[in-house]
């Protein structure tokens, strides 16, 4: 016996909550949402995605995920932090658990300027904002400077949390090649001659100059004056964005841009890779009438960031031994690092080439030619192992034979066994491959970086 | 409280099609929770054994979706525990997880079902991909449909228009399984016929039509509220209504399926096509079971309840 629809008058009149309303609201067809004619422009592109779906099965423990970027904190002495965070609040918890100043807590932003000195800045507390981590600085600095349809450089690949927040803006992200030396001046130069033509107006360079994400590669000394030259003849302000600098493993820190240019640089900074990315503390580093912008804008995003993370990253500095665990922290990824970049020159198959990142995070690899990373993401998660599809680092289309690989959360050996797995799903991808196309594998290792990205590294034996 | 005692639902699992079951299983644990029953969600990964041996809930409603929920592993499962469940038994869902071999039964049961191949990987590889795909273009014309032999949500399915991005079609969809059905596209409107059976034999729902705005029914427009036009119950004539509400209890007959299962059709020049059944439908927002059940003025909460009682009341 068939059940049938629920009769449901239509009387405009009644309740539009009633279960008879939402039946004949059905029956004449239901987006679901309906809200759907309201939304702006900038929210088309939400959309669910199959590469979201994918993401969801590699968080589960029996995945190897070299895909996400967090780190490992469980290497903090939590148990100190702990106690310093319970003092706080039972000390100065009439300040921490209030609101604060748009711009910051100034004893933090004095912390702050004490932590970019080892980088060669010399700044003022002043010139500093805190933000909910250094991506509300990226919103900010986006939302005062780009109007839909603006220029924005940024790197070939540049960071997907940058290029969502690009998007979210309406900008026109243009990329600029790199190569195993970081951002390549020459195509910089073109890059920007060729828009001026345009009459295309140009914002500002993002940039990540030292241990790139993706890319894994740290724009070398020599480059760094030559990118600020050719900017600053340019009328083109660098976006410095430098999460990663404290973590390099070989000498002392690189000098930021910043260091070199305090008037056409901004520099954004973040507590999340050196302390702890759950306290959302970051900031931007910027000239007088940029500030005073960002804290106005702060101010209508966020009225302040959070008093409790603030104090307690505050507190931390002055309490607690954070030099010294910045170096458990590199000596924790220069390990995994190790484990990472030793098990792909053992098992990669031919074809494959990856930088050799000397700090940060991650490892860039560029599969062999005809394989597309997005495609063979569903292969690698049922063979248990997840890594990030290159095309989510290029706002044109590119990426779709690179793939982002992490080393800092996964221990050593898992990140081996991952590897071991991935090495089995490219070879399995390569014969479907093999199958239904030409096959336009390579015949050797690895061959010189190119310009579409950096993808240097010892060959593949 | 419902004299029911304790349920769970299992929610989660590893296919890629774990998020939605995880939004399925929390949406059916507060729809049971509002008709009074006691119910958790649990994931099926190496806890849930020990958890059901210990404290063994007085049923399971399995709403893990794709392989491991659809395709019978779970249900041997509680079947070895001695746990009663909600659906179809274990060799019952094996068959209908595999599309073709379910396309299979439902011809044998009289229903019409678009023409179609099932090849794996290695037959393109012996023989030669370009020959054999050649050959399905001259056999069915295009557009095609390439899908995973088993599988859900349209992940690794592509509706193919041009015979040049054939090959691109399988490799997606090879990274899914190694088995390829490829079908024939019949043009029609597309449809869900939910079945419930609560013991007096298996009940159609009203068909929901599914009308994409944009492109195809994948999985951005499944999934992201607004992109996808529902009707309940569809724009049938009375004897398209009647002719698919009935190919839906005969593929839930054919193929031994029990309590709740959800029929995929196409009609086309007034006759239903059968592409594939579901005995783990989706539970979300977007789903269409729910849709269709709240059609027919009947509350999820209630009827799972039922369905859960029923199988408590049954054992395994």
């Amino acid at each position: 016996m068939p059940i049938e629809p629920a009769r449901a008058g239509r009387d405009d009149d009644k309740p539009r909550t009633s279960r008879p309303e939402r039946h004949a609201a059905l029956s004449h067809g239901s987006l679901v949402d309906a809200h759907v004619g309201r939304y702006s422009a900038r929210a088309k592109d939400m959309a669910a995605s199959e590469i979201r779906a994918l993401f969801a099965v590699a968080a589960r423990p029996e995945i190897v995920s070299l895909a996400g970027g967090m780190p490992y904190v469980t290497a903090l002495p939590l148990d100190a932090v702990g106690d310093m965070a319970g003092q706080l609040v039972a000390q100065r918890g009439a300040a921490a658990l209030q609101y604060g100043s748009a711009q910051g807590d100034p004893a933090l932003r004095e912390g702050i300027c004490e932590v970019m000195a080892l980088e060669g800045i010399r700044a003022h507390p002043d010139e500093v904002v805190v933000t909910v981590g250094s991506q509300q600085a990226l919103d900010l600095i986006t939302r005062i400077f780009v109007d839909p349809g603006d220029v924005v450089l940024a790197e070939a690949p540049s960071y997907v949390g940058a290029l969502g927040t690009f998007a979210s803006y309406q900008a026109q992200v243009v990329h600029v090649p790199m190569d195993d030396d970081g951002l390549v001046p020459d195509a910089l130069g073109e890059s920007l001659a060729r828009l001026q033509a345009q009459s295309r107006r140009v914002k500002f360079l993002y940039t990540v100059p030292s241990f790139h994400n993706p890319a894994g590669v740290t724009l070398s000394e020599p480059r760094r004056a030559e990118v600020l030259g050719i900017c600053q003849r340019a009328g083109v302000l660098v976006i410095e964005d430098n999460p990663y600098g404290l973590l390099g493993f070989d000498g002392e820190p690189l000098r930021a841009l910043r260091a070199d240019d305090a008037h056409g640089v901004v520099y954004l900074g973040s507590f999340s890779k050196t302390i702890a990315a759950g306290l959302r503390v970051g900031w931007a580093l910027a000239p007088a009438g940029i500030r005073d912008k960002l804290v106005l804008a702060a101010e209508a995003s966020v009225l302040c960031s959070s008093s409790l993370t603030q104090l307690m990253v505050g507190e931390y500095l002055a309490s607690q031994p954070w030099r010294e665990q910045i170096k458990v922290f590199r000596e924790l990824y220069r390990e995994r690092r190790d484990a990472m970049l030793d098990t792909l020159g053992a098992v990669m198959p031919q074809g494959c080439r990856w930088t050799r990142p000397g700090g940060g995070f991650y490892v860039w690899l560029q599969l062999p030619p005809g394989l597309n990373s997005k495609s063979m993401l569903p292969r690698a998660i049922s063979s248990r192992v997840a890594y990030v599809p290159g095309t989510g680092f290029y706002a044109d289309g590119g990426g779709t034979e690179h793939l982002r690989l992490s080393y800092c959360f996964p221990e050593p050996g898992r990140i081996r066994e991952g590897i071991c797995r991935l090495a089995e799903v490219i070879g399995a991808e390569t014969e479907i491959r093999a199958t239904f196309g030409p096959s336009r594998a390579a015949a050797g290792g690895a061959g010189p970086a190119d310009l579409t990205g950096p993808a240097g590294g010892p060959p593949a034996s | 409280m419902s004299d029911l005692g304790h349920v769970l639902i299992l929610a989660g699992g590893l296919s890629p099609e774990r998020e939605v079951s995880l939004r399925s299983g929390a949406r059916l644990r507060d729809a049971l929770r509002e008709a009074g029953v006691d119910a958790d969600t649990a994931d099926a990964d190496a806890g849930l054994i020990p958890a059901l041996t210990a404290d063994p809930p007085s049923a399971v409603f399995p709403a893990i979706h794709g392989a491991s929920g659809e395709d019978g592993s779970i249900q041997e499962v509680l079947t070895l525990l001695g746990v009663p469940y909600v659906g179809a038994p274990p060799d019952a869902c094996r068959f209908a997880f595999d599309k073709p071999a379910a396309k299979a039964i439902a011809r044998a049961a009289g229903l019409v079902t678009p023409r179609s191949v099932t090849l794996p990987k290695e037959t393109f590889h012996d023989l030669g991909a370009g020959a054999v795909l050649d050959r399905i273009v001259a056999t069915f014309g295009l557009p095609l449909f390439v899908k995973p032999a088993r599988g859900g949500s349209a992940l690794g399915a592509t509706l193919v228009g041009a015979a040049e991005d054939l090959p691109g079609a399988m490799i997606s969809c090879f990274a899914y399984g190694d088995t390829a059905l490829i079908e024939e596209c019949v043009l029609g409107t597309e449809i869900a016929v939910g079945v419930i059976d609560l013991g007096n034999g298996p009940e159609p729902l009203p068909a929901v039509e599914i009308r994409p705005l944009a492109g195809g029914y994948d999985y951005a427009a499944r999934y992201t509220p607004g992109q996808t036009e529902f009707h309940v119950p569809a724009r049938l004539t009375p004897a398209e209504s009647k002719a698919a509400a009935e190919a839906a209890v005969a593929a839930h007959l054919a193929l031994g399926l029990r309590d709740v299962s959800r029929t995929d059709l196409i009609v086309a020049a007034g006759e239903p096509q059968f592409l594939e059944v579901n005995v783990a439908p989706g539970m979300t927002e977007t789903s269409t079971l729910p849709m269709a059940l709240d059609a027919a003025g009947r509350g999820l909460g209630i009827v799972c309840r039922d369905l859960l009682s029923q199988a408590a009341a049954r054992g395994t």
